[in-house]
């Protein structure tokens, strides 16, 4: 269904966007789709290279399995068919950094069918995406062409690493539900431990189709965006190209169906190559495989390992902790920030847990820009924390005071916030005596305000504040509160 | 010639035994074919050959069965095909597009062969890339056949496989390792006098041969007799993880199997298979194998194999599309041979250009159009469809019968130039032989009798998917029969 603000105005009237996405994503495993060859990220040029990988004559692919079953766990997390029954085929085209002259992918029968995911939009609403596909296919190496003033090199290490390439239906309608889509599937693949979503080194990518549109009327011709690697970029990219489509159309013109490049640093789109000049690729059955098939015990095992994905946690987070669905879909767009969260709310007030870990910890993440496993402060001590406050050790004034001292570089980082409490003498005056003093120094010292405050109770307030400064923040503020309104002969309100 | 070229009229089976006997060593024998070789350029059977390898080898030999430690090959010296990749020996699969190319890594198949102890010559002559049926495709030049008539025109020895064939009828060797794609080794051995015998896909390991048509090429053997055939299989059959369309089946001992009691065998033959313009002798000569067969107990049954006229047009589209992409990763780019080019797409131009020679040029294009948008169907499916309906012939036919009995080739071997002239007569030796390959199936051509010019002719048996055994053992009787003991004359030797 498309909503009414997802609609952009043009000069003839309002359009729709149309967005599909097909994303590469990295399969995580030790070896290649059809090699033994390592895939660890960032190694010497051409030092992960099998003699299948680089296609010496007479090598042959052997699929591995590993990569096979995180296929299956994907599909299965994506709620979508299975195929028992699969195909591989080759893709033929010429490129350098292609070494067998074709890719082996999967084109007519893929190892997973239809499947649906939920994502997450602002304000709480939640849209279901129809998967259409998910298949397995090798990877390219890559063409460096700034290594030498005439030549080109290739470096083959990532020549025939594990791809799922996931293509969604055209039902995404804003750059926004696009972006949202893909932060979505990110979290579900890392949940399930089948890619580890990580877009700045290439193991996340996507191909962004889109076509406009005026409500109601036939899809558009639709523009691929190649390659494009981060969810920020999707954004950008979508709004320009619908845009640039609009005005084309606007302008009387048509929209050619072609292949188009995103240019980050001008935020623009531009043609990569026309259909006419698509390749022919020639596609057919790899005779060198078998088709692949599996049973449906092995899919039923992988079923039984599949771990609790993001949006049933959300489900019990917010029936099991009563969180709200923001605060409950926050904490679980990454497992690692989810598990931080419950180790952190163990035996505690969850909501006041929650309100520590999303307010301090991952807002200091962020700025610090860090993430959960580099974090100074451990979850355990977060849990102390809100403990200190609710058996009203430290106010939540001071809380946030200490926290900053465990997260902040220095000699108190990392530290156990009891004991900078007791080292630092931060705890709460409950003491009655000492708090009357307190009060009866500011009031003593500011009569014309106690005037004031009898006339108008709100401005019990200052000198509420005022305490808490003269005490350090160390005074309890009910206590102080209370004795305030007692001494000014305030009723309490 | 030397006392010692004696050794090498022994069949595999007669050296392996005199040398456990001790009567000569695998060094003497080795060397009495190095001496051939040597002598044999007039014949460009060997187009790499390596002497000092096969003496280190022959060498190590002799110590194991001086040891009492031999392996079921030790001290044989036989050729290879320069289709399988042999480690630290220059393989180019007879094409210049791989120039120098030298592998660092060695053919499951020929593995098999030197860890039972057999021990190589050097490389084999082939049509390049094995595209053709008379060896005149190679970058090395065509091979000559061993056999004339009277007027000493240069036949071919048929191909891809001729170096194989030529170097066994020359007795350069004791046996080859040959490959079949559409009649490959079949033919080559029919034109040549020898044994060849293609076993069911599946049944030995690709990794590390050079690839034609991956659903297709099939490794096999090439020797004097159906006896050095099966001790040969052996050794190269069995499973190969590396290879996931080799048969994860046991390999039995192939020789074992030849009982020569084929009593009750129920021999089938394919009336389709008798096609126009077949010359009368190939004809007479069929009949006399049905009859050879009916003597030894067997029983002769007529079948059909009604999609046989389809066979040949499949397979050219077929091996053609396969071999479109799996010749793609000859770019110039890792290894080979490179030509420089004004940009990428040039570079491809010229390298591919210059490196595939006419006939691999000319079924790179055949291939890669029966691929292309809006041909695919018309032709590479259609190919996949006639290529089922031949497979259930042959199951169809195996109800009424075990093997099948059929000619090996058209014709007996014919001169250099005369098929290069027109693709479509040279493609029409395989006529015979495609279906098997098409199908999967194992077949053997063996050395039935001359023609009348007093070149050999061969008669090819056909079995079951894996029925190697049964097929080995009904060659053996028809060799046996067949009594083909004629040899060319030596007009090649220098020595």
């Amino acid at each position: 269904m498309t909503e009414k603000t997802n609609l952009i105005a043009g000069v003839t009237g309002d359009w729709e966007i149309v967005i599909g996405l097909e994303v590469h994503a990295q399969v995580t495993s030790d070896a290649k789709l059809f090699s033994g060859a390592a895939t660890t990220f960032g190694a010497e040029p051409n030092t992960q290279v099998s003699l299948v990988d680089a296609a010496m004559p007479g090598m042959l692919p052997v699929i591995n399995w590993k990569c096979v079953e995180q296929a299956v766990r994907t599909g299965l997390g994506l709620k979508a068919q299975i195929n028992r029954y699969s195909v591989f085929d080759r893709k033929n085209y010429f490129y350098p950094d292609l070494p067998q002259g074709y890719q082996i992918s999967q084109y007519l029968q893929p190892i997973v069918g239809e499947g649906e995911i939920e994502i997450d939009l602002e304000g709480g609403a939640v849209k279901t995406v129809g998967i259409e596909r998910l298949h397995l296919e090798q990877d390219a190496g890559k063409s460096l062409h700034d290594q030498h003033p005439d030549l080109s090199f290739v470096d083959l290490n990532r020549s025939g690493v594990a791809l799922m390439e996931i293509v969604s239906r055209p039902d995404m309608h804003s750059a926004g539900e696009a972006q949202a889509y893909v932060k979505k599937l990110r979290a579900i693949l890392r949940y399930l431990g089948t890619c580890d979503g990580n877009m700045e080194q290439g193991s996340m990518r996507a191909d962004v189709n889109v076509s406009v549109r005026k409500p109601g009327d036939e899809l558009g011709t639709r523009c691929e965006i190649k390659n494009v690697n981060s969810i920020r970029f999707i954004g950008q990219a979508i709004e320009h190209e619908a845009r640039r489509q609009i005005d084309v159309i606007e302008d009387g013109g048509k929209i050619n169906q072609e292949t188009r490049l995103f240019d980050p640093k001008r935020g623009e789109t531009r043609s990569m190559r026309s259909k006419e000049e698509a390749h022919d690729y020639r596609y057919f059955p790899d005779p060198d495989l078998l088709p692949l098939t599996f049973s449906a015990e092995f899919v039923d095992d992988i079923a039984r390992t599949l771990p609790e994905l993001p949006d049933d946690k959300k489900k019990r987070f917010m029936d099991d902790y009563g969180l709200s669905a923001y605060d409950a879909g926050v904490l679980v767009s990454e497992a690692e920030n989810a598990d931080f969260f419950e180790l952190a709310a163990k035996g505690r007030d969850a909501k006041a847990t929650a309100n520590m870990v999303i307010g301090s910890v991952f807002a200091g993440l962020n700025k610090a820009g860090l993430t959960i496993a580099d974090s100074p402060v451990q979850a355990e001590q977060v849990g102390q924390l809100v403990d200190l406050i609710s058996d009203q050790t430290i106010s939540s004034r001071i809380a946030k005071d200490v926290f900053d001292l465990m997260f902040d570089e220095g000699s108190d980082q990392g530290r156990d916030p009891s004991d900078i409490v007791e080292e630092k003498g931060l705890k709460q005056v409950t003491d009655t005596g000492a708090i009357e003093a307190a009060v009866d120094a500011v009031i003593a010292a500011n009569p014309d305000k106690v005037e004031q405050a009898k006339a108008k109770p709100k401005m019990a307030g200052w000198f509420v504040g005022q305490v808490m400064q003269s005490t350090g923040g160390k005074a309890n503020p009910q206590a102080v509160n209370q004795l305030v309104l007692a001494k000014l002969g305030i009723e309490d309100q | 010639m030397t006392q010692d070229s004696d050794l090498t009229r022994l069949t595999l089976a007669q050296a392996r035994d005199g040398l456990r006997a001790k009567s000569f060593s695998a060094q003497e024998l080795t060397r009495s074919f190095i001496d051939r070789v040597a002598a044999s350029d007039k014949l460009n059977a060997y187009i790499l050959a390596t002497p000092e390898l096969a003496l280190e080898a022959a060498t190590r030999s002799d110590k194991r069965l001086a040891d009492g430690d031999a392996r079921p090959l030790e001290g044989l010296p036989i050729g290879v095909k320069d289709l399988f990749c042999t480690s630290g020996v220059r393989t180019t699969a007879c094409s210049d597009i791989l120039g120098d190319f030298t592998p660092t890594y060695e053919s499951k198949v020929t593995e098999n062969l030197w860890q039972d102890g057999a021990l190589m010559l050097g490389k084999l002559n082939n049509d390049e890339f094995a595209m053709g049926s008379s060896n005149e495709t190679s970058a090395f030049g065509p091979c000559i056949n061993p056999w004339q008539t009277d007027d000493k025109t240069p036949l071919v020895p048929g191909g891809s496989s001729g170096g194989s064939s030529a170097a066994v009828a020359a007795r350069l060797g004791l046996a080859a390792t040959a490959t079949d794609t559409g009649g490959s080794i079949r033919q080559p051995a029919a034109l040549t006098g020898t044994v060849g015998l293609k076993p069911t896909y599946g049944r030995c390991s690709r990794w590390g041969i050079v690839a034609f048509a991956s659903s297709l090429d099939q490794a096999g053997p090439i020797a004097r007799t159906v006896r050095d055939s099966a001790i040969m299989l052996t050794s190269m059959a069995g499973h190969d993880a590396r290879d996931t369309t080799s048969a994860d089946i046991s390999v039995p001992d192939f020789e074992a199997a030849l009982t020569g009691d084929i009593r009750g065998l129920r021999v089938g033959v394919p009336q389709e298979y008798r096609v126009d313009a077949m010359p009368s002798e190939i004809e007479t000569l069929w009949q006399q194998g049905m009859d050879w067969m009916r003597d030894a107990g067997a029983e002769i049954v007529d079948v059909s194999l009604p999609h046989t006229k389809y066979a040949l047009p499949a397979y050219y589209i077929i091996a053609p599309a396969e071999a479109s992409s799996n010749l793609a990763r000859y770019d110039g780019v890792r290894y080979g041979a490179r030509k420089p080019g004004a940009d990428i797409d040039d570079m491809y131009a010229q390298t591919r250009g210059a490196g595939f020679g006419e006939e691999v040029q000319r079924r790179l294009l055949i291939g890669t159009y029966a691929l292309s948008a809006g041909y695919y169907d018309a032709y590479y499916l259609k190919a996949l469809q006639v290529r089922r309906l031949i497979a259930q012939d042959f199951e169809k036919a195996y109800e009424k019968c075990d093997v099948l009995l059929t000619p090996t080739t058209p014709s007996a071997a014919f001169a250099l130039d005369k098929a290069q002239a027109d693709p479509l007569e040279m493609y029409l030796n395989d006529v015979f032989t495609v279906t098997v390959n098409l199908a999967g199936l194992p077949g053997i051509s063996v050395p039935a009798g001359l023609d009348a010019n007093g070149l050999p002719l061969g008669l090819q048996l056909i079995g079951k998917a894996f029925g190697e055994e049964e097929l080995l053992r009904a060659a053996e009787v028809l060799e046996t029969a067949a009594g083909f003991s004629s040899e060319p004359t030596e007009w090649w030797n220098a020595s």
